[in-house]
């Protein structure tokens, strides 16, 4: 019997695709998001193509106060949990209105943190778990088009990152996942270069080779290692002046 | 964007839409441009494309199986490969495949494809119990043989101009492992082929290799195949164990278009020589994995690259019963005249004709790829009008460029489709470019 994996925010492409990666492998799944019932016709598929069971939860990641009800439920508590939760919001909205902005904030920041953080105590006493964390290349370096959502992502790695460090003497590994450019549905109609788009199916790839080698930080296509240290490096009176 | 089928010719601007559910599908419908829907893009020409085209690939999740019917019902973006990487291993196949498993159900109905078992078991339509179709106003009807039997009749080579098909129920065959049991016949000449068909009527599946370069004593020279999937009891004993397990194929990538001039008559002459005495030399039988046997091709991605930018055609005829030993020596004579370079072409029996506007009917069917050059281009008047002499049709699936005339000495029955596509609105909104060039 193989570990089960937990899902959150399942119904994202890259979710998906992890969810079919994984149960190619024989692992159990647990699907989870808003509108548990939707999820079915996924469910079935899944337990259509690879013979593993599936259940679908709901989950509301800006729910912060049911994140340990939510994490009880689980039985048995699963063995890796991927959090793809996020939506980019609009950049433009978001500087004109600070419920569009705080919303942003909460769905890619306070509430993927704060779940894989429930979820981090529960394997920490367990002694056993992979935490993964979706996070974004737009958290390396904020830009005008959208820095928002830049620093709700740049939250979350930084998070993962103190994560990652505080559970490093303990068997629990937490991987980020910087992706770059993805086919899905977050950028859909956007004019992107196809050699730094990659496709859902890549990310779950590079995801489920992630959580096997217990990697700590994992871009999809290697070339964005080299163009987020070009950004990086970027001196600010060079950067500010960018239009990226 | 710019679109084109498997043969790269014609490219089409247009727009691509990837809608998610039937509400975003329904709204395309609204547009006063008509639309056509597209899977995984492998008719060869310009059936799956338009103005407005319709990306099928959100639809891809499998509903439903009954173990004891081998009913699978699923979404019409799901494809052969997605069925066969499920299925297989639990003892089930395709009852009906083309040459490639990069089709999806959607598709594979659309053209009513046929594969190696025409002859003794029939195109895709007969292993396919239902289907929804969203038609003109948006709205879903499921049609079977019982429940709007004409639509579902006019669906299977309808080639998507009926509506657009949602999902289906196919049956797959039961299969007790992964590996068929292939005899090969070497024929040294279209009368030695067609006697081999003949002979072998009872196989479940027969193909033919021909050697379209060959003249004079060689002309139809063939190496026949036929196949039958294999009991645990005829594999060598390491494999009775695990009967599914098959070696599994390293796809080989073709990373450029290769320049035209390396496929020439004389370059092809040579492969196909090689091809026939390697072939000869392994006449008998044998064991063959299922992937090898069927889809050759599809461990070479994109090989339509093999013909370079400017793309390729497919010539695709059926030919009666009466006549048709006639019909191909004189296709074969007229290639071999050309000297248009043509390789792997591909000769089979069909059985009967099934369904309003389906392409197969009992006789015989040759497909062969040209290159897209003004020599090929010039050939194909000459193998249209041979196969209006002899009685027989072409297949749109592989057609870019036949002219209305030739679909109207070829093929009388579009016309009472046309009429019921036009009657039914049909024609407002769905349509391709070949629709178009076609008057369908």
């Amino acid at each position: 019997m193989s570990a089960p994996v937990l899902i959150l925010g399942a119904r994202s492409d890259i979710a998906r695709a992890c969810a079919h990666r994984f149960a190619q492998a024989g692992h159990p799944l647990v699907l989870a998001a808003r509108d548990a019932a939707t999820l079915e016709a996924d469910a079935v598929d899944l337990r259509l193509r690879h013979g593993v069971t599936v259940d679908c939860v709901d989950f509301d990641a800006t729910d912060s106060a049911g994140h340990g009800a939510f994490v009880d439920a689980l039985d048995p508590l699963p063995a890796v949990a991927i959090c793809a939760i996020g939506a980019m919001g609009d950049q433009l909205e978001s500087q004109r209105d600070p419920v569009a902005a705080a919303a942003v904030f909460r769905a890619n920041f306070e509430g993927p943190a704060l779940i894989l953080g429930e979820l981090a105590q529960r394997f920490e006493a367990r002694g056993t778990g992979t935490l993964v964390g979706i996070s974004s290349v737009a958290g390396e370096r904020g830009r005008a088009s959208n820095y928002v959502y830049g620093a709700a992502k740049a939250g979350f790695t930084a998070f993962l990152s103190g994560l990652r460090n505080r559970l490093a003497r303990s068997p629990v590994q937490v991987t980020t996942v910087l992706p770059g450019f993805v086919a899905t549905r977050m950028t859909e109609g956007m004019d992107l270069p196809a050699r730094l788009l990659a496709q859902p199916d890549e990310v779950a790839n590079a995801i489920f080779r992630a959580v096997e080698k217990r990697r700590d930080v994992i871009y999809v296509r290697p070339i964005w290692r080299l163009i987020m240290a070009v950004i990086r490096a970027l001196p600010e009176f060079v950067f500010k002046r960018t239009r990226l | 964007m710019e679109l084109s089928g498997w043969g790269r010719y014609p490219r089409i601007k247009g727009q691509l839409h990837e809608p998610r559910d039937e509400a975003a599908l329904a709204a395309l419908l609204q547009a006063d441009t008509p639309v056509i829907a597209r899977g995984l893009g492998r008719s060869y020409g310009d059936s799956a494309v338009a103005a407005q085209t319709v990306s099928m690939r959100h639809f891809d999740r499998m509903i439903d199986f009954d173990p004891d019917s081998g009913q699978l019902v699923a979404e019409a973006g799901v494809s052969l490969a997605g069925i066969i990487d499920a299925f297989l291993p639990r003892g089930w196949f395709p009852s009906v495949t083309p040459g490639t498993k990069f089709v999806t159900l959607g598709g594979a109905i659309a053209a009513d494809v046929h594969g190696k078992n025409h002859h003794s078991e029939g195109a895709f339509s007969a292993f396919t119990d239902w289907f929804d179709l969203m038609g003109a106003d948006g709205r879903v009807i499921r049609c079977s043989r019982d429940a709007n039997a004409e639509l579902f009749a006019n669906t299977f080579g309808g080639m998507g101009l009926t509506g657009i098909i949602l999902r289906a129920a196919i049956r797959l065959r039961r299969i007790e492992s992964g590996w068929i049991r292939q005899t090969m016949i070497p024929a040294r000449n279209l009368d030695e082929a067609l006697e081999a068909f003949d002979e072998t009527m009872d196989a479940t599946y027969c193909v033919a290799w021909i050697d379209c370069l060959g003249t004079g004593d060689n002309l139809g020279r063939s190496l026949v195949m036929t196949g039958e999937h294999a009991r645990p009891d005829e594999l060598p004993p390491e494999r009775r164990a695990r009967p599914f397990d098959t070696p599994r194929h390293r796809d080989i990538p073709f990373p450029f278009d290769l320049p035209g001039f390396v496929l020439n008559p004389y370059t092809v002459r040579a492969f196909n020589a090689l091809y026939y005495r390697m072939g000869a030399r392994k006449a008998g039988d044998g064991l063959v994995d299922w992937d090898s046997y069927f889809y050759p091709l599809d461990a070479v991605q994109h090989w339509n690259r093999l013909y370079g930018r400017r793309g390729f055609m497919q010539f695709q005829c059926a030919l009666p019963l009466e006549g048709g030993d006639t019909g191909l020596r004189r296709l074969l004579e007229a290639i071999a005249r050309s000297g248009a370079a043509s390789f792997l072409a591909v000769l089979k029996r069909f059985g009967p004709q099934t369904g309003p506007v389906s392409f197969p009917m009992e006789g015989y069917t040759l497909a062969l790829d040209f290159p897209m050059n003004r020599r090929s281009l010039a050939l194909m008047p000459e193998l249209d009008r041979i196969t209006i002499e002899h009685g027989g049709r072409l297949y749109l699936a592989k057609d870019s460029r036949m002219s209305r005339e030739t679909l109207r000495q070829t093929d009388p029955r579009w016309s009472e489709f046309t009429r019921m596509r036009h009657e039914a609105g049909l024609d407002r909104r769905f349509a391709s470019a070949q629709s178009q060039r076609l008057g369908l």
